[in-house]
């Protein structure tokens, strides 16, 4: 099964209101530059200008954060679950 | 009061600046930032000066013009303006010159600064037109939404981990609140606060209300610059859960200065972490924004107890920005923490206040607080919630027959006591 990217609820409409999309690439880099092209406008949503992920948006590899992982570079196999997951506030 | 009673315009996203209604919103719909209020503090400055405060009702609410609601409070009015205490024999013991204590444990009416957020989130509930009021809470937070919703009338649900300490679990349930006790950590009570306030009409105070709900802890500092006779502390030691009140402190301060009320001058705000749940500290001390999350908080200190904490960076920012530093300490250290501050100041902290006496300590011991410059502990909770982290630490007593031959018989070697 190829790797899978679930999608947050505030950037379904961006997907057409799919919450799983496949993930096409090696690295979540290249995953996330082709998500880009399947759907326009997502890139600026969960990296900065300069590329990096947003301070408040966190991705998880199969619930492993990929700020303590290898960040952009990250390898993703067949199979993988990708989260784009907003911080939660509170305290 | 002045006619004027609306000095905040929007919300502002803390990241990219976007602006956004004052709404029961909190997060930015473009890059997920906090949202914040957004003051016009020109506005402001012509309205408030210290005379004007200081002819006000001594209540948090004597800052009303740099607290987020449109009209006069009508929760928790009597909130706040707790005692600045000078603690020369804990300053003795702690080896400085000038130590006080902000003692938030005598706060109005659940014994904790979270009294001071929930009067104004739920002011601005109230305002927004919410009929149900609810929270994701370690204890006290759960404590001062139950009172103060029940005095207001309104109906409220707090979720908090199921294995909070007895009294603090009594403490909300008292007031006829649903509480509603989760098998988990904080972490996931707080995620699945943020799924029901997505799904449920409520007003979630640190959620959807949290703009207007955190700014209600600049209070605080607001009441330690008066209280010091319109000096900041060169130092203030302030315990970390999500990091929010460390960055309100912070900002209540700057905010004097922006305001007029203060003169420029320098501070510095330091952050207190149990080390069984420290990552602010931890990313502090390894010079690093990046707030790595622990998944598993094993502490005795249950009210600091968040793995993911919301305001991390901004703690990190704040101290970086004034020259403060992070510390933590372990249960052993807290609970001796707990004792220097009863037996030195006779002042009964919870288990967060035992954190912010034994890293302040160690920031004096190490240098990073000189000992000839002023200190503000912020002491934040009373110790009768958490009683049980400290029972059997500090002794039992003796137990005698009423008898005063067996009374002379204990006292004889103590060399204190003499017969008159």
């Amino acid at each position: 099964m190829p790797a899978q990217v679930r999608i947050p609820s505030p950037l379904r409409k961006l997907t057409n209101e799919q919450e799983l999309v496949p993930a096409e690439g090696a690295t979540i880099g290249d995953i996330l530059d082709n998500l880009n092209a399947s759907f326009p406008g997502l890139f600026e949503r969960i990296c900065d200008e300069k590329g990096n992920v947003r301070r408040f948006v966190n991705i998880f590899v199969n619930d492993e954060d990929i700020r303590f992982l290898q960040e952009k570079a990250t390898p993703v196999k067949e199979g993988d679950e990708i989260s784009i997951v907003p911080a939660i506030a509170g305290g | 009061m002045s006619e004027q009673k609306t000095f905040f315009s929007n919300l502002k996203c803390r990241e990219c600046g976007r602006l956004y209604p004052k709404e029961a919103i909190h997060i930015c719909e473009f890059d997920f930032g906090p949202l914040e209020a957004a003051y016009d503090y020109d506005l402001i400055a012509k309205h408030i000066n210290r005379d004007i405060i200081q002819s006000r009702p001594q209540t948090m609410w004597r800052y009303r013009e740099l607290l987020p609601i449109d009209g006069d409070p009508t929760v928790g009015f009597q909130v706040g303006f707790t005692p600045l205490v000078r603690a020369d024999r804990l300053a003795r013991q702690l080896g400085v010159e000038e130590l006080y204590i902000k003692n938030d444990t005598v706060n109005y009416p659940t014994l904790s600064f979270k009294d001071r957020v929930v009067s104004v989130a739920l002011s601005r509930a109230r305002e927004l037109g919410f009929q149900v009021v609810a929270c994701a809470s370690t204890g006290n937070l759960a404590n001062s939404v139950a009172a103060n919703a029940a005095a207001a009338g309104l109906t409220s649900y707090v979720l908090i981990p199921a294995n909070l300490e007895k009294s603090k679990i009594v403490g909300s349930l008292v007031y006829g609140t649903h509480v509603i006790g989760i098998e988990g950590a904080y972490d996931q009570v707080n995620r699945l606060c943020s799924e029901i306030a997505g799904k449920y009409g409520w007003g979630f105070v640190n959620v959807n209300l949290r703009p207007y709900y955190a700014e209600g802890s600049k209070s605080m500092g607001f009441e330690i610059a008066e209280q010091l006779d319109w000096k900041l502390p060169k130092h203030t030691v302030i315990p970390m859960a999500s990091g929010s009140l460390l960055t309100k402190i912070h900002k209540a301060y700057n905010e004097f200065i922006k305001v007029g009320i203060l003169p420029d001058q320098s501070f510095s705000v330091h952050g207190a972490q149990a080390s069984g749940c420290s990552p602010i500290s931890e990313a502090h001390k390894k010079k690093t924004d990046i707030v790595k999350p622990v998944p598993n908080p094993n502490t005795i200190v249950k009210s600091l107890a968040i793995g993911t904490p919301a305001d991390g960076y901004y703690a990190l920012r704040s101290m970086e920005q004034t020259g403060g530093s992070a510390e933590d300490c372990t249960d052993e250290e807290v609970i001796q923490g707990i004792r220097d501050l009863a037996e030195y100041a006779g002042v009964f902290a919870e288990t967060a206040g035992g954190v912010t006496v034994a890293c302040a300590r160690k920031l004096i011991n190490s240098g990073k607080i000189p000992r000839n410059e002023s200190i503000v502990l912020c002491i934040t909770g009373h110790g009768l919630k958490t009683q049980e982290a400290i029972h059997g630490q500090c002794g039992e007593p003796r137990i005698i027959k009423p008898s005063l031959r067996e009374f002379e018989a204990l006292v004889k070697n103590d060399p204190a006591i003499q017969p008159a």
